[in-house]
C-alpha cells in the first residue's frame, strides 16, 4: 500500500533522445491509474522506470514518500505482470506462485497457504502441479496475476497484460482484473494502447504521446474536456471528427456546413481565422420531421458506405476538404498511428434508421457539443465552455 | 505418391550410413570377443567363432589400462567441470551484457579454437617440462580448457540468448539479486545448453590423443588413447589387436552410456511455455 509520485522523470537514451519527458504524476494510495497512448509514446518505458528496470535519467521517483530512483527492483517491494507473463518454465505453478516468497526464505507452512489462497481468488487450484506449458492464455495470464498478489507489494504494474489473449478473454479478464484490484483496494499502474482498457479500467487515465504527458483526468473528463486534439482524437472509437474550419464575420465555415457558433465559443476563437471543429460521430442525429434544439446546426449530405453492427449503426460522409488544412491533421494522425485515408466524417447513428449508400441524409447536431482546437497548437479552446 | 518414394529413399540413405558409420564399430566389439589365438585363424570369419571374456580378463589386469582409466576419468571430469563453470559465466556475460571488446573476445575465442593444436605440442612440452606440470593431470587439465572453452562459450551464449530477458527481469521484480535470478531462473533455463556443453566437453578431453601422449610419460597422468598405443599382448610374441579392442570397447562404453541418458535433456524445448508462442 503506498502513493506513486514521479517528479519531472526523463529518460534519455544514448542518442539524446528522450523516450519519456518531464513527466509528473502523482498515483494515490489504492488508486487504479492507467498509462496510455499510441506505441512508442514511452508509457512502458515509464512503468520499467518506477519498477527500476530502466535507470531514470532526471527527476525523481518516490514510492511512499521514499525516494527509490538508486533502489534496485528488488527493493522496490513492488509486483508486475509483463506483457508475454515471463512466468518460469522450469517451475510448477504453485512454484510460480511461490517464488517471490521462495526468495524471501518464508517458511513452507506459510508459502503454502499464501499460495493456495492466491491459487483460489484466481481458480487456479487444480491447475497447481501443472508446468506453465500446459497451460492457456488466460491461465498464464492468471498465474502471473497470482505471482502479483502472493506477496505484500506496495503496488501492482502491470505492462500491457491482456495484449496476448483473444478479444473474448480479455474482456473477461479485464474484469477480472478490475475486481481483484478493487478487493485488495492496491495502488496499480496499468499500461496499455488500448483505450477500451483505458476508459473502463481506471480511475484515472495519463495520457502520453512522444513521451510527454498530455492529460491525466478521469475516463469520463478525458472523454468530455480534452485538453487537446490528440487526447480527443485517441480517446473514443470511432475517434472524433476534426473538421477545418474557416472564420468569417461570426460564422464558422465548415466543409459540410456554415453556422454562426454560440457566443461564448465565438469569443474564445477570438481573431484566428482558421480552426479545427471536432465532433464526435454520436453527436449527430438524423432529421426527422421536428423536434430541433434552437441552436441545432442542420446539413445535407451524401452517405457513403453504411456500417450496421446491430446495436449502432456507422454512416461515412465524404466532403471536400479545403485547400492548406491537411498538415495538422496528417501530423496528429502520425501520432495517433492511424493514416489519414481520406476526409470524411463518420456519424453514429440510430439503428432502427434505414439508411443506405448512395441516400442524402439531412443530420443536425448541437453546436454546444463540438470541440474547437487552435490549428496550431491543437490546444481546446472551448474547454469549460457550455 | 511422389512423397512416398521420396521417403523411401531417405530409408535407404539411412541405412548405408548407418552400416558405413557402423562396421567398424561392430569389427571392434567382435574382435574384442576374439580370442587372441584365433583372430588370426586361416580362416578368418566376421563374428568369433567363439565368444570370450579373456581379452577383457587381460586389458583390466594390466596396470597400464587401469591407471589411464583412471587418469581418463579424473581428467576429463575436472576439466569438463571446470570448462562448464567457466564457461557459463563467460557466456552469461557476452550474451546479456554490452562491454568494449565483445567482438574481439568472441573472435579470439574462434581463433583459439581453430588454432593447430600440433603447433602447440612442441612449446607445451618445454614449458610444461620447465614448470614441473609435464605428466601430471594439471598439465593435460589446461590445454584441454584452453580448446575446450571457445566452443562451451560459443554454444552456451547461444543456449543464453534464446532466454527472454523477461526472465531475470520478473525474477529481480520478484525480489531476486542478479545472482539469485541467474542461479534460480537462468541456469535451470538453460540446462539443456550446459548439458550439451558438459558432454561435447567430455567427448572432446576424453578422445583427445595429441596432448595425452606428448605431455605425458608414465602412469601418472596417461590418459587411455594414449595409453592404448602401448599396449602389448599378454606375451610378447601374442598379438595385442583383441586386447586393444576390448579396451576400445570398454572405453566406448561410458560416452554411449552419457549420451543415452542426457539424450533427453539435450534437445532443446524447455523454455517452452515461458511465454505465449
Amino acid at each position: 500500500m503506498a502513493d506513486i509520485t514521479l517528479q519531472n522523470v526523463v529518460k534519455r537514451y544514448g542518442d539524446g533522445f528522450p523516450a519519456v519527458n518531464d513527466v509528473s504524476l502523482d498515483i494515490a494510495d489504492g488508486e487504479f491509474m492507467i498509462l496510455v497512448g499510441p506505441s512508442g509514446c514511452g508509457k512502458s518505458t515509464l512503468l520499467r522506470m518506477i519498477v527500476g528496470l530502466e535507470d531514470i535519467t532526471e527527476g525523481e521517483v518516490t514510492i511512499a514518500g521514499e525516494r527509490v530512483n538508486e533502489k534496485a527492483p528488488k527493493d522496490r517491494n513492488l509486483a508486475m505482470v509483463f506483457q508475454n507473463y515471463a512466468l518460469y518454465p522450469h517451475l510448477t505453478v504453485f512454484e510460480n506462485i511461490a517464488f517471490p516468497l521462495r526468495l524471501r526464505h518464508q517458511p513452507d507452512e506459510e508459502v503454502r497457504r499464501k499460495v493456495e489462497e492466491a491459487a483460489e481468488t484466481l481458480e487456479l487450484t487444480e491447475h497447481l502441479d501443472r508446468r506453465p506449458s500446459n497451460l492457456s492464455g488466460g491461465q498464464r495470464q492468471r498465474v502471473a496475476m497470482g505471482r502479483a498478489i502472493v506477496r505484500d507489494a506496495s503496488a501492482f504494474l502491470f505492462d500491457e497484460p491482456l495484449s496476448n489473449l483473444d478479444a473474448k478473454l480479455r474482456g473477461q479478464m479485464r474484469t477480472e482484473i478490475l475486481r481483484l484490484q478493487r478487493r485488495l483496494g492496491i495502488t496499480t499502474v496499468y499500461v496499455t494502447h488500448d483505450q477500451v482498457e483505458a476508459m473502463t479500467l481506471g480511475d484515472r487515465v495519463a495520457l502520453l504521446r512522444r513521451g510527454e504527458l498530455q492529460q491525466v483526468a478521469a475516463p469520463r473528463a478525458l472523454y468530455e474536456e480534452p485538453v487537446n486534439m490528440f487526447v480527443a482524437g485517441f480517446i473514443g472509437s470511432p475517434p472524433m471528427n476534426f473538421l477545418p474550419a474557416v472564420v468569417e464575420g461570426g460564422e464558422l465555415r465548415l466543409p459540410v456546413v456554415g453556422f454562426r457558433p454560440p457566443d461564448d465559443v465565438l469569443a474564445r476563437v477570438g481573431d484566428r481565422s482558421r480552426v479545427m471543429v471536432g465532433l464526435r460521430p454520436e453527436r449527430f442525429t438524423t432529421v426527422t420531421g421536428d423536434g430541433a434544439g434552437p441552436d441545432d446546426v442542420e446539413f445535407e449530405a451524401e452517405v457513403d458506405v453504411v456500417e450496421w453492427l446491430g446495436n449502432e449503426q456507422y454512416a461515412y460522409l465524404p466532403y471536400d476538404e479545403p485547400e492548406g488544412a491537411d498538415t495538422t491533421l496528417e501530423e496528429l494522425e502520425r501520432d495517433l498511428d492511424s493514416e489519414r485515408l481520406r476526409s470524411q466524417l463518420v456519424v453514429a447513428l440510430d439503428p432502427a434508421d434505414a439508411i443506405a449508400s448512395g441516400d442524402r441524409i439531412r443530420l443536425r447536431f448541437d453546436p454546444r457539443s463540438m470541440h474547437v482546437f487552435d490549428v496550431e497548437t491543437g490546444e481546446n479552446l472551448t474547454l469549460g465552455v457550455g | 505418391m511422389e512423397g512416398r518414394r521420396t521417403s523411401h529413399w531417405w530409408t535407404v540413405w539411412g541405412v548405408l550410413i548407418l552400416a558405413w558409420a557402423m562396421f567398424p564399430l561392430l569389427w571392434m566389439v567382435s574382435l574384442a570377443f576374439k580370442s587372441p589365438e584365433t583372430f588370426r585363424a586361416g580362416t578368418p570369419s566376421f563374428f568369433p567363432d567363439e565368444w570370450t571374456w579373456e581379452n577383457f580378463q587381460t586389458v583390466f589386469d594390466d596396470e597400464l589400462f587401469t591407471s589411464a582409466l583412471r587418469n581418463s576419468f579424473g581428467i576429463a571430469i575436472i576439466a569438463t567441470v571446470l570448462a562448464v563453470v567457466v564457461a557459463m559465466f563467460a557466456a552469461y556475460a557476452i550474451a546479456r551484457l554490452e562491454f568494449p571488446g565483445k567482438r574481439l573476445l568472441l573472435s579470439m575465442a574462434l581463433a583459439i579454437a581453430m588454432f593447430p593444436q600440433a603447433a602447440l605440442v612442441g612449446p607445451l612440452f618445454n614449458m610444461w617440462r620447465g614448470l614441473g606440470i609435464y605428466d601430471t593431470w594439471l598439465g593435460l587439465i589446461i590445454p584441454y580448457l584452453t580448446f575446450a572453452l571457445p566452443l562451451s562459450i560459443w554454444t552456451m551464449s547461444a543456449f543464453f540468448r534464446q532466454i527472454p530477458w523477461e526472465m531475470e527481469q520478473a525474477a529481480q521484480v520478484d525480489g531476486a539479486t542478479p545472482w539469485q535470478a541467474f542461479r534460480r531462473v537462468i541456469v535451470p533455463l538453460a540446462a539443456p545448453g550446459v548439458f550439451t556443453t558438459a558432454i561435447l566437453t567430455f567427448f572432446f578431453c576424453w578422445n583427445e590423443f595429441l596432448f595425452a601422449i606428448s605431455l605425458t610419460s608414465t602412469d601418472r597422468a596417461r590418459t587411455v588413447p594414449a595409453a592404448l598405443s602401448f599396449f602389448t599382448g599378454q606375451s610378447q610374441f601374442q598379438s595385442p589387436v583383441t586386447a586393444i579392442m576390448a579396451a576400445s570397447v570398454v572405453v566406448t562404453i561410458p560416452i554411449v552410456i552419457l549420451v543415452l541418458v542426457f539424450q533427453r535433456r539435450i534437445v532443446a524445448g524447455l523454455t517452452s511455455g515461458a511465454v505465449k508462442g
